[in-house]
């Protein structure tokens, strides 16, 4: 006879991990905030931290608080942390939500091509976008940047999907390779461009091609602050149809969801805030790949836990990555995107080695 | 009534259904039966809303399925399909629970769980709750699914449907299974129908069929050959005609129906 099973039970011991592990995740982050912001060159502790930020809403403590640090904490790190927290967020998001539409636990936007069509798009914009500007309208003029960067990311996502999508299938080796010529495409692209570019130029293409959350300011940072949340808050309430995705296309629309409407809405979404978040970082690789991995490893595929946690934990490894880089070399600072590469490239071979084991993480 | 009017469907230049009408109606179990390649499962999918006709059409309660809403008709209709793709570690439960997409903002949480349990108990699968999709057996794996699109319109009063005709589409629901469970999955689709679902199945056994069916409908090269009772539809000669095979046909001990065997 079988058991009596509280189908109950199972639903509530589901949601208690679900809670421990996003409030845990909620933490971590936090944490991760209060040390890139308060470690570097000059140290802030985590009081004078406090009395900076509440002094900057008019309410005043007790501490005396030293104008050098107030100044770098409003000026530098508070913008970069924010960078690195909604890039983070923007790429795990961006990841997971890839790898359900595609079915695919592989698909990355740095390894698929859609950060690299993105930043190729961006360094035209830097090389040749002098050229254009001058007739272009101002509010257009300054949104160049994170705008070719959207369109190249938009570019690069059609591509692949009409490339790797047959029959409503999406071929796993065809979406990798078409990943890796649309990479080298866009390498020579940029490689053009470096040729092309003056000293100037080449100096800011160089940020690109490696990626850093350095020399971001408020005044760069807030105009693409929405492009980058509100996508990443619009997939957080696509999960059901994710998860749908997961038993197929057809399945999906045999459940009652507007399938085409769905896929087309997050590709948009995806290349909308990559877009933005390479405009402003770079090529971070790796981050979209691993993080969703990580949760999916922990708590399992469902999307409606895995999408919140993706988003927790990819802010906390960029700040970490962030503060690591710049922090190891002293006085000089490391490339972030050389760091989640060192990271990711022997986690994703790791990942093929377990396929190959019949293993599906 | 689910039906379809006059329905081709051209794939790749090839007609894969030729100018098909058949309908049904809540509490009908009809087996569609013929050889591989005869467009069974273009068929279901044509009544499903996944494959719009090239011409002809596909009609709920004499609306155009493409003319519904996603949402809607999936609290009308629930499809099994052939095969599933599903490669990601999904516990059992919370897949039952994905049947439940439809309904979301118009059942509770209670409401939902309750109805999943009830597939699960149905199918013999409430066991495997805890259990991902991938470490499942064949069987077990069709057998949870199968929970799933029972969760989807099988409880009538689960307010969704409101004493609508609901229907089940299942695409070969006994591919890869023994022959316990073959019957097993016939006799769960008997009891959905009994309580007002309208049943289709496409099987492959004829036999399966004439045992359990109230009507067949037999396809040969993207056309219906042949509709009715089965007892009258699937003859010698039709095996001889359709799947140009011959046959003897034996009495069955218990129900009475005819049993087919090669000759």
């Amino acid at each position: 006879m079988v058991l009596a099973i509280d189908v109950e039970r199972t639903d509530h011991k589901r949601r208690r991990r679900t809670r421990f592990y996003l409030s845990s995740f909620a933490v971590s982050l936090v944490a991760a905030i209060v040390l890139a912001a308060g470690y570097g060159a000059v140290a802030i502790a985590p009081q004078d931290m406090f009395s900076i930020l509440a002094s900057g809403f008019g309410w005043e403590t007790a501490a005396t608080v030293d104008d050098t640090q107030r100044m770098i904490l409003l000026a530098i790190r508070l913008p970069r942390v924010c960078l690195g927290i909604l890039t983070g967020a923007v790429l795990a998001a961006a990841g997971a939500a890839l790898q359900g539409l595609f079915r695919n636990p592989l698909a990355d936007p740095a390894l698929i091509g859609i950060s690299t069509g993105a930043a190729l798009a961006a360094a035209a914009a830097i090389v040749l976008g002098g050229a254009v500007v001058v007739y272009l309208p101002a509010v257009l003029a300054a949104y160049l940047l994170p705008l070719a960067a959207f369109v190249g990311g938009l570019a690069a996502t059609a591509t692949v999907y009409r490339i790797a999508s047959r029959d409503g299938r999406t071929e796993v080796a065809t979406l990798l390779l078409a990943g890796i010529a649309l990479n080298a495409i866009a390498g020579a692209g940029i490689g053009l461009l470096i040729f092309l570019s003056d000293d100037q130029q080449l100096r800011n293409l160089n940020f690109w091609l490696l990626g850093s959350l350095g020399g971001v300011t408020w005044v760069k940072l807030l105009p693409t602050i929405p492009v980058m949340a509100i996508p990443v808050l619009w997939l957080l309430t696509l999960s059901r149809q994710l998860n749908a995705f997961l038993l197929g296309e057809t399945e999906a629309l045999h459940l009652g969801f507007s399938v085409e409407r769905t896929k087309r809405l997050i590709l948009v979404l995806v290349a909308l805030s990559v877009g933005a978040a390479v405009a402003l970082t770079g090529v971070i690789g790796f981050v979209g790949l691993v993080v969703p991995h990580m949760v999916r490893l922990a708590i399992g595929p469902d999307h409606r836990i895995v999408l919140p946690a993706s988003v927790l934990l990819g802010a906390t490894l960029v700040l970490a990555a962030d503060l690591a880089a710049r922090t190891i070399v002293v006085p000089a600072e490391l490339s972030i995107g050389i760091l989640t590469s060192c990271l990711g490239g022997p986690f994703f071979l790791w990942l093929l080695i377990r396929r190959r084991g019949g293993n599906m993480p | 009534m689910l039906q379809a009017v006059g329905v081709s469907v051209v794939a790749g230049g090839t007609r894969i259904l030729r100018d098909v009408s058949i309908g049904m109606r809540p509490g009908d179990l009809l087996g569609v039966i013929g050889p591989n390649g005869a467009g069974k499962s273009t068929l279901l999918h044509a009544l499903s809303g996944a494959r719009r006709p090239d011409t002809g059409e596909a009609l709920l309660d004499g609306r155009p399925l493409r003319r519904w809403r996603p949402g809607d008709l999936a609290r009308r209709r629930a499809v099994l399909a052939q095969t599933s793709v599903l490669t990601f570690p999904f516990r059992v439960l919370d897949l039952v629970l994905l049947g439940r997409s439809a309904f979301a903002g118009r059942a509770s949480r209670t409401d939902d769980l309750r109805i999943a349990e009830a597939a699960l108990r149905e199918t013999d699968a409430l066991h495997l709750i805890e259990r991902t999709y991938p470490t499942l057996s064949g069987g077990e794996r069709q057998r949870v699914q199968l929970a799933r699109v029972l969760a989807q319109i099988w409880l009538p009063d689960d307010g969704g449907h409101r004493g609508q005709g609901r229907y089940l589409l299942l695409d070969e629901p006994t591919n890869n299974l023994d022959i316990a469970h073959q019957h097993a999955i016939m006799a769960i689709a008997r009891r959905v129908c009994d309580v007002g679902v309208g049943v289709v199945a496409v099987l492959h056994d004829p036999n399966l069929a004439v045992a359990s069916c109230d009507r067949v409908c037999v396809m040969n090269a993207g056309e219906i050959v042949a509709e009715g009772p089965p007892a009258t539809v699937i003859t010698e000669d039709l095996f001889a005609e359709v799947f140009g095979i011959r046959v003897a046909a034996l009495l069955h001990p218990i129900h009475g129906r005819p049993y087919f065997v090669p000759a």
